[in-house]
């Protein structure tokens, strides 16, 4: 379902590079991601997977490297240019984030019906009635019971929470969202249901997807596309079937491997 | 009582004119321009150690002592009553160390620090109302974080207000927030307006008055400057409304004014009369009768209590 290649790229990458004093976070990461393509990046603990998350969604400053992005006009623009107003905006309306900590992607004080209804009202939204309405239509769209709108999440199971987070992220209708480990902490059949719910939703609403994940299997059912990440570096990127099915790199090989029947 | 002549004796001795030292005034002075030229927005200012606890309104105090001058007549109100200990002791400690005049009246004050109310009466052109504020942030118990707060004031990033207020929908039916109720000024800063009853809101837009407000503990200053737009944030369908009260002021038959309940007796006796005491005693003293002025206790009816 990729789109058409001969527009430019939704997010282009280029040698992005992130030193925390000594130390490497990430090192010369480059790619390209169009819309309704979903990438996962995967490696094991420490391999830079969410240092380069964060400096994707401009949480953290870059050493080098830019993150352009074409923005709703069409005109692609540096990351780094932003004014902070208009980065903010970016990361409310166009961009979503959906934590691995649900309790950092939501608010937990707040009912499920706010917590979705937050975007609209911070672009503007001033009537009630079609807020919650909206809320109401994205509970059922994430699985949810409508009769749960007005809990708020700390009564809400782990799996529900992370399906909160995508309902109040999608509701601006972004075009890119970023995912870190959706869904590590969950059991394997609620797990398979988030899935499969944000399969169908990525593919409904044709976003573009950057997922962090340790997990392969995770990768193999999401993703167009795979970047392996080791030590900071990308050892090897390509097409999820053929990464996954035909390794080259040697950490690759040992990483798929070490997977029960991936 | 109403209004009390000069102090017979001059200002207490050793003590700068109304307490502050000068310097202290020009910085805390500085602090009100700005904020005046930047409506609704929270100045900082190095806010001084007050001879009184905070929350009994020291920052009102540093406002009030820095504008004051030998000309002025100070009223001071607490929840809308002249004879309330706060009110009874910031007054005195102004005819103490600067030796000026004070009233109860509110058409006679050229100064008017108040805790918790705005007077009924309006207010005129070259009167100052001053208020003390406990917690200036109107996003304080949204987002907990200082520097984040700064920044959604900057931004005018303020949808995180409508959560709170889409909140109160979604658990009561209507917008439950009953005081302290958040407006924009200018069509520009989300301005938290003192724990005043909502009541007050529509008193605030387009005052006459200069309206400061002195945030003591938290160190902030803001104002909003004389004729200003003050609007209360609401939905379009679910609009701002004031408290309505069913029966009259009970003992100065008022209407449209904002009542207290008082308590009677142990078998369920109240009444509802004006938390303005001003007001009320003006309204009696032009003959208005409330249906249980016979039965009200002196303390209400107003003995000579102001003493």
């Amino acid at each position: 379902m990729l789109n058409d290649l001969s527009q430019a790229p939704l997010l282009s990458v280029r040698n992005l590079t992130k030193h925390y004093g000594e130390r490497l976070g990430c090192a010369d990461v480059s790619f390209d991601i169009y819309e309704g393509e979903v990438l996962a990046v995967v490696g094991e603990s420490g391999s830079g997977k969410s240092t380069l998350l964060g400096l994707l969604a401009t949480e953290l400053e870059a050493s080098a490297g830019s993150v352009r992005y074409r923005m709703r006009d069409g005109v692609t623009r540096d990351m780094a240019s932003l004014t902070e107003a208009e980065r903010r905006l970016l990361l409310r309306t166009d961009w979503g984030f959906v934590r691995q900590d649900s309790t950092q992607g939501l608010r937990m004080s707040v009912s499920a019906g706010g917590n979705i209804g937050e975007r609209l009202m911070a672009v503007g939204a001033r009537h009630y009635g079609k807020i919650r309405g909206q809320a109401l239509d994205w509970l059922e769209r994430v699985e949810i019971d409508r009769g749960r709108i007005d809990d708020i999440p700390k009564a809400f199971s782990g799996g529900m929470r992370q399906r909160l987070q995508i309902a109040r992220n999608l509701v601006t209708h972004p075009r890119l969202v970023f995912m870190d480990e959706p869904t590590s902490g969950l059991d394997v059949s609620v797990q398979a249901r988030l899935l499969d719910l944000i399969r169908s939703l990525v593919s409904e609403l044709g976003l573009a997807v950057i997922i962090v994940t340790h997990d392969l299997a995770v990768a193999r059912l999401l993703s167009h596309r795979i970047m392996v990440m080791k030590g900071g570096r990308v050892i090897e990127a390509g097409l999820t079937d053929r990464v996954l099915d035909d390794p080259h790199a040697p950490y690759t090989q040992l990483l798929v491997s070490s997977v029960l029947a991936a | 009582m109403m209004t009390r002549a000069s102090t017979d004796a001059a200002p207490e001795a050793g003590y700068n004119f109304a307490y502050l030292d000068e310097q202290t005034k020009r910085m805390i002075r500085r602090a009100i321009l700005k904020a005046i030229a930047i409506p609704g927005y929270q100045v900082p200012f190095a806010s001084r150690e007050m001879p009184m606890p905070y929350g009994w309104g020291t920052g009102g105090v540093q406002v009030t002592a820095s504008i004051l001058g030998g000309d002025d007549i100070l009223k001071v109100i607490d929840q809308g009553s002249d004879d309330t200990t706060n009110a009874v002791s910031i007054r005195k400690f102004f005819e103490r160390t600067a030796g000026i005049r004070t009233t109860t009246h509110t058409r006679e004050a050229t100064v008017i620090q108040t805790r918790h109310r705005i007077p009924e009466e309006t207010l005129q052109e070259g009167q100052v109302i001053v208020y003390q504020v406990p917690i200036p942030e109107p996003l304080r118990f949204l987002e907990p974080r200082e520097t984040e707060t700064r920044k959604l004031h900057a931004l005018a990033e303020y949808g995180l207000m409508h959560v709170k207020l889409y909140e109160d929908i979604a658990r009561h039916g209507h917008i439950a927030t009953t005081y302290a109720y958040p407006v924009e000024v200018a069509g520009r800063y989300i301005m938290d307006p003192s724990p005043t009853p909502k009541f007050d809101n529509p008193k605030m837009h387009r005052m006459a008055a200069l309206q400061l407000f002195g945030a003591g503990r938290e160190k902030r200053i803001y104002a909003v400057p004389p004729y200003t737009e003050v609007r209360s944030l609401d939905f379009e369908d679910h609009p701002f409304h004031i408290q309505t009260f069913k029966d009259p002021c009970a003992i100065c038959a008022a209407t449209g004014v904002y009542l207290d309940e008082v308590i009677m007796d142990d078998r369920g006796g109240r009444m509802f009369v004006c938390s303005d005491s001003d007001f009320c005693e003006e309204r009696r003293a032009c003959g208005h009768r409330g249906s249980m002025l016979a039965e009200a206790p002196a303390a209400l009816t107003g003995g000579n209590t102001h003493a």
